[in-house]
């Protein structure tokens, strides 16, 4: 139904494939991520100053409940997705052959190391509570 | 510059804009989530970094950061819109402008508080 010939976004892919379920997904968390992104970075940077940021901040403030550190990481796996998965698209769009393929397995890895830092510190930080 | 002369005017700014802020806003996630690692691997070296966030260049870069992410985030819901109700398609031209009516109003006081503690010398 939509056009083939796109003034906007990446064409809806034809059929019903991986490629159309992760156009789907891309609009989804994209979604989640104009409420949970721009959320995060009023928080960080009109509520909060990064001067104050330290990090005994984020033990005793910031990280302090469950909540924001389920919020934050919701968060990473969205941008997880939404980031890396748009970065392919862009990819796709300006290399081909062997260097596509080298980027887009390079882009991977960057995400799974983003994966195990973030939800290494995000479960393992210590709650100090504040004094 | 010929990104101003290409034929595609507004709907093919829009889309080089979004393109752009979004590879931006990527690469400041990668720096990002390393940095916030660092809070629980290395403290000292994390707090070394706030330093330079706090710093009048790292405002400057948190406001340009701030004005990708408003951009993409209502340019996406743009898409989202004519994705979804493709007879909003003809009015792509003005839903670009509505955003940037929102970009205006919303990033203007938020750009405002992150950069006033560069003039103040003192951080909030």
């Amino acid at each position: 139904m939509s056009t083939r010939y796109s003034r906007v976004g990446r064409p809806r892919p034809a059929g019903r494939g991986l490629e159309l379920a992760i156009w789907f997904m891309m609009r989804l968390t994209g979604l989640g991520l104009f409420v949970l992104a721009l959320t995060h970075f009023m928080i960080t940077h009109v509520l909060y100053d990064p001067a104050e940021q330290t990090a005994s901040w984020i033990a005793q403030v910031r990280w302090s409940s469950l909540f924001w550190r389920v919020f934050d990481w919701l968060l990473l796996m969205l941008v997880l997705f939404h980031g890396f998965m748009g970065v392919r698209t862009v990819i796709v769009d300006y290399a081909s052959g062997r260097a596509r393929r080298v980027l887009v397995i390079g882009l991977y890895l960057i995400a799974l190391v983003l994966f195990v830092l973030g939800t290494t510190v995000v479960t393992t930080l210590p709650v100090v509570p504040k004094a | 510059m010929m990104l101003l002369r290409y034929r595609g005017r507004e709907g093919m700014l829009a889309w080089a804009f979004h393109r752009i802020a979004g590879v931006a806003i990527w690469a400041f996630v990668v720096l990002h989530v390393v940095d916030i690692y660092l809070v629980g691997g290395n403290p000292g070296a994390y707090n070394e970094l706030l330093k330079i966030y706090a710093s009048p260049i790292g405002r400057v870069l948190e406001a340009a950061l701030g004005a990708a992410l408003l951009y993409h985030a209502l340019n996406g819901l743009r898409i989202i819109l004519m994705d979804f109700w493709p007879a909003l398609t003809r009015w792509h031209r003005e839903l670009w402008y509505v955003s940037w009516g929102i970009f205006v109003i919303v990033g203007v006081p938020v750009g405002w508080i992150i950069l006033k503690p560069i003039w103040e010398g003192v951080p909030r």
